[in-house]
């Protein structure tokens, strides 16, 4: 009789292949991975149960919460054009320092002639500012120029339509979000987007 | 000078110092774990940033020649709902002189302004049939008052979406009546 030898096998495998493809996704995670950074004005999106997701550029956003309204425009050289459309508007000069700052930074609430001195803070400092939010009442509607011209300088680079989207807070009450599709709607935008948070399809 | 070094060896064991044989292989699992933990992080994170957003169209407004905005619709076929404040709701069909159901107060949800619209929608459509229009679904008419909020609003246009009524319009103007109605109900 012939004993059959059982080999002894080794109760652990053999992990670097399995490592290095880990790694390697991980590393290319991080790396297209956005840091997000706080917003000036955070809002509580309310949540639906629609799923459309918003575009990466050629957008623009616009925060509503707490009475107040934020302005935010996607893409840095949409935003460089805005903003020397915005300084020819209301004769602010622009540096080209300035512009640089403008276009990497995000949602801004001022009126025109504060921008400067956001433009010069840190970003750590912008959220900190309490800022007032863009004036829109009918005698100084800076959020009507804010919309036309990067409106206009989207065609300009683009050769598109800028998209609208609401930011809205699910608190803020009706009217004052009727306020801001009123003024969309003057300018002939009638189809935009609300951003809300995600919600199971039964809730 | 040299003695100081030999010192350590405990006694006469002859100082050899015998390194032991090292496993060349090391054990991954632990970082392996760790990786496939972050990949996953990174994974769903990046993905879930996104904002989710919803579109809305509105009709076109003209100032100018107002009276040519005013469209015809079949009463039996609108069904009018109007948010008021604290999460209130109160929906009618057809003329609040002559409502066909309501006006009734109603909850958000499922339990709520769901299942009437769902019924509603049903209703509408066995009438067009019977009309020999089976094309013309229900019209829902969003009314919000100045005290709903913008979450009540979403949740409206989500139920639509969720109901699948096509036909929908934000309409903020109020009848005497119907802000007493919606005032009277919001108490």
């Amino acid at each position: 009789m012939a004993k059959i030898k059982m080999k002894k096998k080794s109760t652990s495998t053999d992990m670097t292949a399995m490592c290095d493809v880990a790694f390697l996704l991980l590393t290319f995670f991080i790396l297209t991975a956005t840091a997000k950074v706080p917003e000036a004005l955070p809002v509580d999106t309310p949540a639906s149960t629609v799923q459309t997701k918003l575009p990466d550029t050629d957008l623009a956003i616009i925060t509503v919460g707490k009475g107040k309204v934020f302005f935010d425009i996607k893409g840095r050289e949409i935003r460089k054009r805005t903003l020397e459309g915005i300084g020819a508007k209301y004769g602010i000069e622009f540096s080209e320092d300035d512009k640089t700052k403008f276009a990497l930074m995000d949602d801004f609430g001022v009126p025109v002639t504060g921008l400067k001195q956001i433009i010069d803070m840190k970003a750590a400092d912008r959220t900190k500012a309490n800022q007032p939010g863009i004036p829109l009442d009918s005698l100084d509607n800076q959020l009507k120029e804010w919309l036309l011209i990067s409106r206009r300088a989207t065609i300009d680079l683009d050769d598109k339509e800028l998209q609208i989207a609401i930011k809205g807070d699910a608190k803020e009450e009706y009217p004052q979000i009727k306020k801001i599709m009123d003024i969309l709607q003057d300018q002939k935008i009638n189809s935009f987007n609300l951003v809300t948070g995600t919600r199971g399809k039964d809730f | 000078m040299a003695e100081l070094n030999t010192g350590d060896g405990g006694g006469g064991k002859g100082g050899k110092v015998r390194s032991k044989k090292q496993n060349s292989k090391v054990d991954l699992t632990a970082m392996v774990d760790l990786a496939f933990l972050l990949i996953t992080f990174f994974m769903l994170t990046t993905s879930l940033s996104k904002p989710q957003s919803m579109d809305l169209s509105l009709p076109d407004k003209d100032d100018k020649n107002p009276e040519q905005k005013d469209t015809k619709v079949d009463e039996n076929r609108t069904m009018t709902v109007m948010l008021g404040g604290d999460n209130k709701i109160v929906y009618y069909m057809g003329l609040l002189a002559t409502p066909k159901v309501g006006p009734k107060d109603i909850a958000y949800g499922k339990d709520g302004i769901r299942r009437e619209l769902l019924k509603q929608k049903k209703n509408v459509l066995a009438y067009s049939a019977a009309k020999g229009k089976p094309d013309q679904g229900i019209i829902v008419i969003i009314k919000p008052t100045k005290k709903s909020n913008y979450r009540n609003l979403v949740d409206m246009l989500d139920e639509m979406a969720i109901s699948g009524v096509d036909t929908y319009a934000i309409v903020p103007e109020f009848s005497p009546e119907e802000t007493k109605l919606i005032d009277k109900k919001a108490e």
